[in-house]
């Protein structure tokens, strides 16, 4: 091996589900489901995984998917921590493995019945008391919040927006621009649970208030059944598969300190989003590029602020900008920055964000519903974790 | 406050037992390390300045003033007759907290607001400390 570090892998496969609100199967049917189909794409025989990383949320295990996909004999296994915070994460740890010679083919995959099984978004009391929510399990100092009737993510992620918002004056209105153009999106992609159903600003601003003044329906993301896998090997070797290989240009996570995936309020500047940019700085540097060399961003989108504050934090505007930047159709397809052409996780689904590095993968590729033109570069993002992904 | 209290009880950690214990006497406490004096919030069991573990519990003033402030809508919080005021207030020893905001319309909060502390009954016996404009009577 005499791979330059974090210079040699490559996506593969990619392989999901049908998104919905009601799969009918196990979280671990769709987990083998959608890792199948991705391995297919990349063809490679599922025994051959050697590589396996998922989140530490997901809730089927190593061993259960890999008796499902015959993976003869696994070399290595690790899982991410952070919600959401994982997705982008597990394409810098599966380059690192790639890189470092640990495993040789990595299957990454995320299942969830988030939808039927279990509301990701809403609160639960547990027969043990107190009050718990399954999308903050080990996210953040959630004790904190829970007594004071904040129990949900829309109430955790606004109460840190409500200080951007206030301090740069962006009103709830102002954040529609990101709702239409993903739902635009959404509309032209059969595979986006609101394929066909595209919505106006005005569909925004009377849809009801989930947090006031910040989220209304139509700032969250949804609640979706399904699953997703992505495959990732050596570059050297993705040129000799099926696919078109997607080169994982650069990848890394920031974590800075004091700053938490979700209850995130105890850093100096709840204004700014120093997890996004502790994470733009290591891929440009690792990259040599700019945020003027995307072409598209893949921006995690739970809720609409968050890719405002990513848009600032990875550099396309400047701080506070974020407002005029999404304006005038900018984020949307054939505008100067297409951001989330699935739908994302608001109008495609929410599979933790990892249908969003697929739809990169897609672009990449050429393949795309909503295809990019003249694509070099795209970036992927979940503000605690980014990647640049490029043609090969 | 009249009727049975409804909110939830606060989780009692090992690291925060201490916060929640001050509450229940109508304290509201911070966590300052021993050996550089630092104060912390939320409570560790190491100080991330001179990794010292040793701590002691301190009497904060109660006042402070408002970051950011929402109502949460949907789904109705669990444990309230009405939507709260979730406010994140910025002590004046420089410690942010996550709590309610009382005493005052959601129109007529401002950031900055002055606020101090007054501790509300929860459903199990403990109580929780929320805030109210600095001089307005409880």
């Amino acid at each position: 091996m005499s791979r330059r570090a974090g210079a040699g892998a490559a996506i593969v496969g990619i392989g999901q589900t049908e998104f919905s609100k009601n799969s009918g199967r196990s979280e671990l049917q769709l987990a083998a489901e959608a890792s199948r189909a991705a391995l297919e794409d990349a063809g490679i025989d599922p025994a051959d995984v050697d590589g396996m990383i998922t989140f530490t949320l997901d809730a089927s295990d190593e061993i259960g998917l890999a008796r499902c996909l015959g993976v003869r004999d696994l070399a290595y296994t690790t899982r991410i921590p952070g919600g959401g915070a994982a997705s982008v994460a597990t394409l810098a740890q599966a380059m690192a493995v790639v890189d470092s010679g640990l495993a040789n083919t990595v299957l990454i995959w995320r299942a969830m019945n988030e939808r039927s099984a279990y509301r990701f978004g809403q609160p639960i009391v547990p027969a043990s008391g107190g009050i718990m929510n399954i999308a903050g399990a080990g996210t953040g100092s959630l004790l904190w919040c829970m007594p004071f009737g904040a129990q949900t993510p829309a109430s955790w992620e606004a109460l840190t927006s409500q200080r951007y918002m206030e301090t740069f004056g962006v009103t709830n209105r102002d954040l529609a621009p990101v709702s239409v153009a993903q739902r635009r999106h959404a509309a032209t992609n059969p595979a986006a649970w609101f394929y066909g159903k595209p919505i106006t600003v005005e569909d925004h601003q009377q849809s009801r208030w989930i947090v006031e003044p910040v989220l209304r329906l139509l700032d969250c993301c949804q609640e979706s059944d399904g699953g997703v896998a992505l495959v990732v090997t050596g570059l050297d070797r993705a040129r000799d598969l099926r696919q078109t290989p997607v080169r994982i240009v650069a990848a890394a996570q920031s974590i800075p300190f004091e700053v938490e995936v979700i209850s995130n309020y105890y850093h100096a500047d709840l204004t700014v989003m120093p997890e996004a940019m502790g994470t733009a700085r290591r891929i440009y540097e690792r990259s040599g590029l700019t945020p003027a060399d995307m072409q598209l961003a893949m921006l995690y989108d739970a809720f609409t602020p968050q890719v405002l504050k990513q848009l600032e934090g990875f550099g396309f505007c400047g701080r506070g900008e974020a407002r005029d930047f999404i304006q005038g159709g900018n984020i949307e397809l054939g505008g100067r920055l297409p951001v989330n052409t699935n739908g994302g996780l608001i109008g495609e689904a929410y599979i933790h964000g990892m249908n969003n590095i697929t739809e990169a993968v897609r672009q990449l590729r050429g393949t795309a519903v909503n295809q990019v033109p003249k694509l070099e570069h795209a970036l992927v993002s979940c503000a605690m974790a980014g990647a640049i992904l490029g043609r090969s | 406050m009249s009727g049975t209290p409804i909110r939830p009880d606060p989780v009692f950690t090992a690291d925060a037992v201490f916060f929640w214990e001050g509450a229940d006497r109508g304290e509201l406490l911070c966590e300052r390390c021993t050996g550089c004096s630092r104060l912390r919030h939320p409570p560790r069991p190491m100080c991330p300045h001179c990794r010292s573990t040793g701590r002691e519990a301190v009497r904060l003033s109660g006042r402070g003033s408002v970051y950011s402030w929402i109502i949460p809508r949907h789904p109705a919080p669990i444990g309230f007759a009405e939507a709260p005021v979730v406010v994140l207030v910025e002590l004046e020893e420089g410690i942010r907290l996550v709590s309610n905001l009382e005493g005052v319309a959601f129109a007529d909060v401002r950031a900055g607001l002055s606020v101090e502390v007054a501790f509300v009954p929860t459903r199990g016996g403990h109580a929780v400390p929320v805030f109210r404009p600095r001089g307005s009577t409880a």
